[in-house]
């Protein structure tokens, strides 16, 4: 069980506003947060990973605390192994398809079956710049599954694909999950986008 | 024609780029992440230099490193050092001179790297210098590389700073730049010629060079 109580002031164009979160989530289970632009959905997943903190808030991972600011824990992102699929990608101009996942782990046969699921096995040498929006996101996904994360973060993770491409990744994103037993949060503009593959959902307004 | 002022000059600018990529690098990183109080101090600090008439910053580190005086003698009485009219006193006035010119590049250039590579980098477990070596450093070639020869070149160009602390003794502090002043001086324009030329073919090589390499460089997928 995943437990969150967040409280974080965002900046916006008018002042400020508070994003304030408090949920459970149960391990395994993959969730659709959805919400307008400037809601806060991209900092809600960045508090989770670690790479922003709160005012206050906590966060307790199957009893473990990787957040805590009344007793000033935070659990630096390394040690949360959380797999995180960015909106902007992410990907590091400096290294080819193939390095991007050597780089997160060195087992192969993992590496070969997550070229195979992101269709890039025949872009392996290419750079990011040298491929499309849509092998670029596949890419970020895989990079992100390269590590076997328990808990995997997607931000918007599907907005380059084209449908056919998309339903085809999801299908197989489904089986690597369950086999994963991750517990997945994918952010969305669209709310019923991903209807047929999560079963939970929360909006963030 | 006497050729050491200008392996000297060499010298002092190959020691002075290397000290400063190995105190620049780390340097820069710090200065790139936040700005505290304190790092808005130390960067004006290190950009000092470019600004400052060069025999004002000469003349402060004569007045430090002198051996009759605080620090200098200190220097000279416990552990038999001596940077005033010693190359050891180039080199040092040269890292200070020519730091703004390793740091500026590399510290505009690891602010530009999008925050979400480093944050992709510890999502998959690196540490912080696992991200440096292997995601923020090769993204920087290009600033790195223009660094790394501003300074080289400027080193080479010095002159305020070098003539103050370290004066005129050949084949010790006598370098290109002074080389040329004094042969001015003795009317042997000549000389003067040839330094002045040598200074200027290997500066045009260094700069043109920076110029090719660079317009080969890698392009972000984000721009």
């Amino acid at each position: 069980m995943i437990s969150i109580d967040i409280e974080k002031k965002l900046k916006a164009y008018k002042g400020q506003h508070t994003l304030k979160i408090k949920t459970e989530i149960a391990q395994g289970s993959i969730t659709k947060i959805y919400g307008p632009s400037g809601a806060g959905k991209t900092t809600f997943l960045k508090t989770i990973a670690g790479f922003t903190t709160p005012e206050n808030g906590k966060i307790i991972v199957n009893g473990i605390s990787w957040l805590d600011t009344a007793e000033k824990i935070s659990l630096p992102p390394q040690k949360r192994g959380i797999g995180f699929v960015f909106q902007d990608y992410a990907l590091f101009p400096n290294m080819t398809v193939l390095q991007h996942l050597e780089y997160a782990t060195g087992d192969y046969t993992w590496i070969n079956r997550l070229l195979a699921v992101g269709n890039l096995e025949t872009f392996k040498t290419h750079k990011p710049e040298y491929l499309s929006g849509g092998q670029q996101q596949r890419l970020a996904i895989l990079r992100a599954l390269a590590i076997k994360p328990k808990f995997l973060l997607m931000d918007e993770p599907f907005s380059a694909l084209d449908p056919a491409t998309k339903s085809g990744l999801i299908e197989e994103l489904k089986g690597i999950f369950e086999e994963l037993q991750a517990t997945v949060l994918i952010v969305t503009h669209n709310p019923r986008e991903l209807d047929n593959m999560t079963a939970l959902e929360f909006t963030i307004s | 024609m006497d050729l050491s002022p200008v392996t000297l000059t060499l010298k002092l600018a190959a020691i002075t780029t290397l000290l400063l990529l190995l105190v620049g690098l780390p340097l820069a990183w710090w200065l790139s992440r936040g700005r505290s109080f304190f790092k808005i101090i130390a960067e004006a600090l290190v950009t000092m230099p470019l600004v400052l008439p060069p025999s004002v910053l000469g003349f402060y580190l004569l007045l430090a490193f002198s051996p009759q005086h605080g620090l200098g003698k200190w220097l000279h009485n416990s552990f038999n050092i001596q940077f005033v009219f010693s190359f050891k006193g180039l080199v040092l006035a040269s890292v200070i001179y020519s730091m703004p010119f390793m740091i500026g590049p590399i510290k505009s250039a690891l602010q530009q790297l999008p925050v979400s590579l480093e944050q992709a980098s510890y999502s998959i477990g690196k540490s912080k210098w696992q991200t440096f070596i292997n995601v923020s450093l090769p993204n920087i070639k290009p600033s790195l590389l223009t660094a790394t020869v501003l300074t080289f070149a400027h080193t080479l160009g010095e002159f305020g700073v070098v003539l103050m602390i370290g004066g005129n003794i050949p084949g010790v502090t006598r370098v290109a730049s002074i080389a040329v002043y004094e042969s001015v001086e003795q009317m042997d324009y000549s000389a003067a010629n040839f330094y002045s030329l040598v200074l200027f073919a290997i500066t045009f090589i260094l700069v043109t060079g920076v110029f090719v390499l660079n317009r080969y460089r890698f392009k972000s997928p984000l721009e």
